[in-house]
């Protein structure tokens, strides 16, 4: 079946509400309005208003209420309309959700999901266009998982409901109107995955930078390993590519300093040094808000040309 | 002094409650300044009659969420005196196996929920247990103590309008003992007089004597049936005070030392027990007999955590994630 990455996200969570009457979900416009990109259109109708909550402008209640109500046996998904409003959250996510198991000597677990949408490319300037995937991925006690294809896109959200600590999932509204092929199977969220093989040299990236790597990666002979689990990351798949590419380039949407591409570059540093001939080459966001203007925006962020360029300067 | 209106047998189990929460804390003061206890202590003293009125009135079906002043809630609810201690110590045998310590304290089989250290972040929690709750029908009540600085936070703002808004099954305890740390609330709040913030969200209010068990017991008993009821949150203020510093850090220089005396003389402890004496439901005898089995179980308390083990640095690690 032929599906858009918008409809996956809706059969997925589809899926989720049909399966388990535990599971319902609460945010901002997820209801009446239909889903701030559409993606619970027709939920409210079909799961009634219990299951399907819409919520004021408060996303640190809210997102709190999920990880009470995670506490108290139920599955939340909390729908974060984007990153840049998930740090109001912040401190019921760190401060409860990622603690509470640990604090409590491991007495309770929080099986709470949280939607969010991360990353830039509609002109929306600084305030909800960023990436803070690595800022979460930073966060022991949390899962991070990025959708960054139509499989994912469909699957990601039933597999972090069966974890039973909070896992956030975070879709791209830059892929939202990519086509592609849906496969019945399950995903997991445990390993990263080589999008397409190649020869010459590693791109691994996650998120909307995925298309990107992939174009490069035909001009490059490049093997591109999507990470999809941003936390823990599985340092497995990525030397195991590196060991046979012995060039690698991270790509990251978000700022450069502090991000995951540093992480991803400092464990091929740590455990795969040896198998490399060439330095770990990064291709992240230019260090500036995400500016309005198309021809700003483009430049600041991560571009197929970019990438092309970074590795041949390591001599792919 | 007006007649406490319950059996005797109640009232002395009120009166020992208290007793038991100031034994215990004075006792975990003398052990900070051993150093058997470290980090912050957040002691209570002063401020027992609000535990000790609520959590009688608390089903054991029902969630409690605490804040980080918590010693004599945990204590109240079940959860062993030993336990509490051995994890003030940091030992395995403590109530979060050693990794909370006084500020964290958890029991999850009593639905004792912390122990929260971040002032206002229970409310966000107990309003999605309630939620819980709700969904599934059950008749659980969730009930959040927290002090009177957690309504500057915008979390107490936000907990509350989606309680009132979703008729949550929660009760909101405000432990107002008048200072957030060292800053006074006419310091903090253009609107000191609490249950006006509660009813501007439309939600039922209460405010009570919190030196006075009586006036605490009842406060809770009326809100938590009215939680039960299907009635919607409700929101009590317990106006208390901490005889205390806010924690061994501080040197205690906000406070005009005529306030705390003042304070002092409507001690919970004290004055209750004068009451029962008047009325005959007390001797002194009695009271230093209550008194004496308290400070046995205290002593005991102390031994099982001074005998308590560490754990192992190599289980350093676990308890991060369920799998």
């Amino acid at each position: 079946m032929t599906v858009t990455y918008r409809e996956a996200l809706r059969l997925g969570l589809r899926e989720a509400l049909a399966a388990d009457e535990r599971v319902f979900l609460m945010g901002e416009d997820v209801g009446k309005y239909g889903g701030t990109y559409a993606v619970s259109k027709g939920m409210l109708e079909e799961f009634g208003p219990e299951r399907v909550r819409d919520t004021p402008l408060s996303e640190l209640a809210f997102v709190g209420a999920g990880v009470g109500a995670a506490l108290g046996g139920m599955r939340p998904i909390v729908e974060v309309m984007t990153v840049n409003f998930s740090l109001l959250a912040l401190d019921q996510i760190v401060n409860n959700a990622a603690l509470l198991r640990h604090m409590s000597g491991g007495q309770v677990s929080v099986p709470l999901v949280i939607r969010t949408s991360s990353g830039a490319g509609r002109q929306l300037a600084a305030q909800h266009s960023h990436s803070f995937e690595s800022w979460y991925a930073a966060i022991p006690g949390i899962k991070v998982v990025a959708a960054a294809t139509i499989d994912d896109a469909h699957g990601m959200l039933g597999a972090a409901l069966a974890e039973p600590d909070p896992v956030i999932v975070f879709e791209y509204p830059a892929l939202f109107e990519t086509k592609g092929e849906l496969s019945a199977g399950k995903v997991d969220i445990a390993k990263a995955r080589v999008r397409r093989p190649g020869r010459k040299v590693t791109l691994i990236t996650y998120g909307a930078s995925l298309p990107k790597a992939l174009k490069a990666a035909e001009e490059l002979d490049g093997e591109v390993v999507d990470l999809r689990v941003l936390r823990p990351l599985d340092t497995q798949t990525i030397l195991e590519s590196v060991r046979k590419t012995r060039r690698a380039v991270v790509i990251d949407e978000s700022w450069r300093s502090v991000s995951l591409a540093a992480e991803v570059a400092a464990r091929i540093m740590e455990q795969g040094f040896y198998d490399l001939d060439a330095p770990v080459a990064r291709v992240c966001s230019e260090e500036v808000p995400m500016p309005y203007a198309r021809h700003l925006e483009e430049a600041a962020l991560p571009q197929p040309e970019k990438i092309v360029a970074a590795a041949r300067a390591i001599g792919a | 002094m007006s007649a406490v209106p319950y059996p005797r047998e109640k009232s002395i189990a009120l009166l020992t409650d208290m007793l038991r929460i100031r034994r215990l804390e004075e006792k975990a003061a003398e052990l900070y300044g051993a150093g058997k206890i470290r980090g912050f202590l957040h002691l209570y003293i002063g401020e027992e009659a609000v535990a000790a009125g609520c959590m009688p009135a608390i089903a054991a079906g029902d969630n409690v969420v605490a804040t980080y002043r918590e010693h004599g809630h945990a204590l109240l609810r079940g959860v062993p005196m030993g336990a509490i201690m051995a994890e003030m110590y940091g030992k395995r045998e403590g109530c979060s196996r050693g990794r909370g310590g006084s500020m964290h304290l958890f029991d999850a089989a009593r639905r004792f929920y912390g122990g929260n250290a971040i002032v206002a972040g229970g409310l966000p929690l107990a309003t999605g247990l309630a939620l819980a709750s709700l969904l599934k029908k059950e008749s659980r009540v969730t009930v959040c103590f927290f002090g009177e600085g957690a309504v500057a936070e915008g979390a107490f703002h936000e907990s509350m309008n989606l309680a009132q808004l979703w008729k949550l099954p929660v009760a909101f305890f405000c432990e107002n003992n008048l200072y957030a740390m060292g800053t006074a609330l006419a310091r903090s709040e253009s609107q000191t007089d609490l249950c006006i913030k509660a009813a501007a969200f439309g939600m039922a209010t209460l405010k009570v004597d919190g030196m006075d068990v009586v006036a605490t017991h009842d406060a809770a008993t009326k809100a938590c049936a009215h939680v039960r009821s299907g009635a919607g949150p409700m929101f009590v203020e317990f106006q208390t005070y901490r005889f205390r510093a806010h924690s061994m850090f501080d040197p205690d220089l906000y406070r005009d030392k005529k306030e705390i005396e003042e304070w002092k003389k409507r001690g919970p402890i004290h004055t209750f027990s004068a009451r029962l004496k008047a009325q005959d439901h007390l001797s002194e005898a009695q009271f230093l007999d209550i008194d004496a089995r308290v400070m046995r179980e205290v002593d005991e308390a102390a031994a099982l955590a001074e005998a308590g083990t560490w754990e192992p640095v190599e289980d350093l690690t676990r308890d991060v994630y369920t799998t």
